[in-house]
């Protein structure tokens, strides 16, 4: 059971229900394979750096999980195969990137510790 | 000789360039997130170009962290690759 991270970018003409049931798709998708949602993240509409396929702003969802690592392969297929998905990252979190997500989860100032460095 | 023209007997000791240090060690930083790209706008130059160890001042170790970083936002769109004014 390793910790993974993905980063899913939507295309910017989904409807706030087609964006929450595409999330709710995944969720269950990762618990089906005997996966745990550890925290998901929706940034919604935000412009992008660049385009991509023509266009400037993408829906952006963050999610940390932990899963066995063959759900990738399936995971990986899923977004490929749905268009609403421009671009998809999966990350794996080591121990400090899991603890550094707990501690940002948990809203205790640890950006300001980076503010001032 | 102009009245407040002072000569000094010793040269003056010209500013010795700040003593750089690695954020990372300093702070215990110990994980760079590609998403906090308030944090990793500090490592690009204006060309969104990533900063040389030099300039950065990082260990070698946590250099590589702050570049893995950046390809991946960078990847996903949370930085440009190029661009005139970033900052």
């Amino acid at each position: 059971m390793n910790n993974y991270e993905l980063m899913v970018i939507f295309t910017p003409i989904l409807s706030e229900d087609e964006f929450k049931n595409a999330q709710k798709k995944y969720s269950e998708l990762i618990t089906e394979n005997a996966g745990t949602v550890v925290h998901s993240n929706p940034w919604g509409l935000k412009s992008l750096a660049y385009p991509i396929d023509k266009k400037t702003t993408g829906i952006y969802w963050v999610i940390e999980f932990t899963a066995d690592a063959t759900f990738n392969e399936k995971l990986k297929i899923a977004l490929l195969r749905d268009e609403q998905v421009m671009r998809h990252m999966i990350t794996k979190l080591d121990k400090y990137a899991v603890e550094y997500n707990a501690v940002k989860k948990s809203g205790v100032g640890f950006n300001t510790q980076k503010q001032e460095a | 000789m102009a009245k407040n023209e002072i000569k000094y007997l010793t040269a003056i000791k010209q500013e010795k360039p700040k003593k750089k240090y690695c954020r990372f060690k300093k702070y215990g930083i110990k994980y760079v997130d590609y998403k906090d790209i308030e944090f990793l706008k500090r490592f690009l130059n204006e060309q969104g170009k990533m900063l040389p160890r030099r300039l950065s001042g990082n260990s070698l170790k946590y250099q590589r962290k702050v570049s893995d970083a950046i390809k991946k936002a960078r990847q996903m769109a949370l930085l440009p690759y190029v661009t005139d004014l970033l900052k």
